[in-house]
């Protein structure tokens, strides 16, 4: 049987290329010291001094990171009970209903979350701003992060935890001691898709924020709006690099503890 | 003396299951299915180009008789006869089936080399496959309003190269959009179509070899049909979201890019009529359930052939 041909190389190149380029040719155009944004002109790093003088962007992105950071937060906790409850507890009442308002906000559009939170908000009279914004994000992000800690809890060995309660350990002291941090990798994924869903989303937080309140891609999305600046590009390079670094940083981690454990 | 012995060790059990489970459970009752209720009925509220409170009025359980009486279908008539709704919903549907295919196109072969390189490979090929989900959205098309603007890397790659005189305007045509939902997705179909590939038992292909089959019937007779759910679940997680889409018809589509979600999002912040918006969401979902459905009878399906 064919192994891996140069038809299966050239699939690879193209697929890859086509999902790397367009970000390659950002991040490039963002050491432009031209502000013709198509035209180089020579290599500068003037864009990312303009980025530190841009008080708006900067307010902008902190507000983002401390709702991500809250939210991602929250959201894990619950997320975790919800795992628990719908793997452990069999059929119980309401399970059904549970069970569908964890994956109807996976599915649901976002500009109808969006629209349904604000009502919401507006019905209860909370002023909205930081935290309409970040009880949006939790109840979006816990969702995601219940369906990633679920699949890991589904595959999770009782017996360790069944020794710790024959050994006389509350049953809430061997899920502590024995369960979470046999869990903590698929907690900390969890916890790291709900911060970057939360870092990422524009539509709901537009819903659901106030005037005192604009989140970084708020801020972006009415740049980018305006047209294409080099400016723009150093800020989305930053992100990228920030992301680039948490993910493959934590792909390593990841590897380096399943080849300790083998 | 020793203590005498808990009278009920299941009652401190039952009480942290019950804390374990509520706490999600109220979350969810109070900020998803209580907020998607006010939309319901939001939707079947008098429309009105202003701020809240919209008739009727809640005047407690005593005048509930009227108050259901003086909710109404007016909004659903409206978009039922207003032709620029049901041309955004058909024009949604289209798009984003477009979309899928094009995407299935670029995915499966991409699928099909990371689930035939190298053993050692394949954890770096995932996570290069990932990365870019990981990578904020609005900065990935963003990245594409670079290329495809006039004058754009685009044109100024297809000028150099002698292709084209013209700029070819790309940028704000349901064509960008397309590309814009092909490029944004494409890791949701390569993940679920690789990991059946990947599971694929290779003694079976050898088996259909032995027989006598060539590789390229192979491929179709074996291979594909072991890919299906695969194929299914990837062209669902592209389709479901890019119905739905705001971002990417408002950027790189045109002023006649009709996508029912930023028909959603006008109503709602140009003109303020939260009631028709309420509605408009209302349909949305109702939308999306039809490919669900369909997708959870062929599953059931396919699980009673086995």
């Amino acid at each position: 049987m064919r192994r891996f041909g140069p038809f299966h190389m050239a699939a690879l190149a193209a697929g890859l290329a086509f999902l790397y380029l367009p970000i390659l040719i950002l991040v490039v155009y963002s050491f432009n010291a031209s502000r013709l944004v198509t035209v180089w002109g020579g290599f500068s790093t003037r864009w990312y001094g303009a980025l530190l003088q841009n008080q708006q962007l900067l307010d902008a992105a902190w507000l983002s990171l401390k709702v991500a950071f809250g939210s991602a937060t929250v959201a894990t906790v619950l997320a975790l009970l919800a795992a628990v409850a719908l793997v452990r507890y069999g059929r119980f009442r309401g399970r059904t209903l549970f069970a569908g308002m964890i994956g109807a906000p996976l599915i649901m559009p976002e500009v109808v979350t969006g629209l349904s939170l604000l009502l919401l908000f507006v019905a209860i009279g909370l002023d909205r701003g930081f935290w309409t914004v970040t009880l949006a994000h939790i109840t979006l992000t816990m969702c995601f992060a219940t369906v990633v800690i679920q699949s890991r809890l589904v595959a999770f060995d009782r017996s360790l935890e069944e020794a710790a309660q024959d050994l006389g350990a509350p049953p809430w002291k061997a899920f502590l001691t024995v369960t979470l941090p046999i869990l903590t990798p698929a907690v900390a994924a969890a916890w790291m898709l709900a911060f970057t869903l939360s870092l990422d989303d524009l539509v709901i937080a537009s819903f659901t924020t106030g005037p005192s309140a604009t989140t970084l891609p708020m801020r972006l999305y009415s740049a980018v709006r305006l047209g294409v600046t080099p400016e723009i590009n150093a800020a989305s390079t930053l992100l990228i690099a920030f992301v680039a670094i948490v993910v493959v940083g934590t792909s390593l981690i990841a590897k380096r503890d399943l080849l300790r454990s083998r | 003396m020793t203590t005498p012995p808990d009278p009920d060790p299941g009652r401190s059990l039952r009480l942290g299951r019950r804390i374990v489970l509520a706490v999600p459970f109220l979350w969810l009752l109070a900020l998803f299915l209580t907020p998607f209720l006010i939309v319901a009925r939001m939707s079947l509220s008098d429309t009105a180009r202003a701020l809240p409170p919209y008739a009727p009025h809640w005047e407690g359980f005593g005048r509930l008789g009227e108050f259901l009486a003086a909710l109404d279908l007016e909004n659903y008539a409206l978009l039922a006869s207003d032709t620029l709704y049901l041309a955004a919903y058909l024009s949604s549907v289209r798009l984003a089936a477009i979309s899928t295919i094009l995407a299935l196109v670029v995915a499966f072969p991409l699928a099909y080399a990371m689930a035939r390189a190298p053993r050692r490979w394949q954890p770096a090929l995932l996570v290069a496959v990932i990365l870019p989900f990981w990578t904020s959205f609005l900065i990935r098309i963003y990245a594409w309003i670079g290329i495809l603007r006039p004058e754009g890397f685009l044109d100024v790659v297809v000028q150099a190269l002698g292709l084209a005189d013209a700029p070819l305007g790309l940028l704000n045509t349901d064509a960008a959009v397309v590309l814009g939902m092909v490029y944004s997705y494409l890791p949701f179909m390569v993940l679920p179509i690789y990991a059946a590939l990947e599971r694929i038992d290779r003694s079976l292909l050898e088996a259909a070899a032995d027989l006598g089959s060539p590789p390229w019937k192979s491929f179709w007779t074996v291979t594909v049909p072991l890919a299906a759910p695969g194929i299914v679940a990837g062209c669902l997680l592209v389709f479901i979201p890019a119905i739905g889409e705001f971002v990417i018809p408002d950027l790189l589509g045109g002023p006649d890019t009709l996508m029912i979600g930023k028909v959603l999002w006008t109503e709602f912040f140009s003109n303020r009529d939260w009631p028709l918006s309420s509605a408009v969401a209302i349909v949305l979902l109702a939308v999306l359930l039809l490919p669900l459905l369909v997708f959870q009878r062929a599953l059931r399906r396919g699980e009673g052939a086995r």
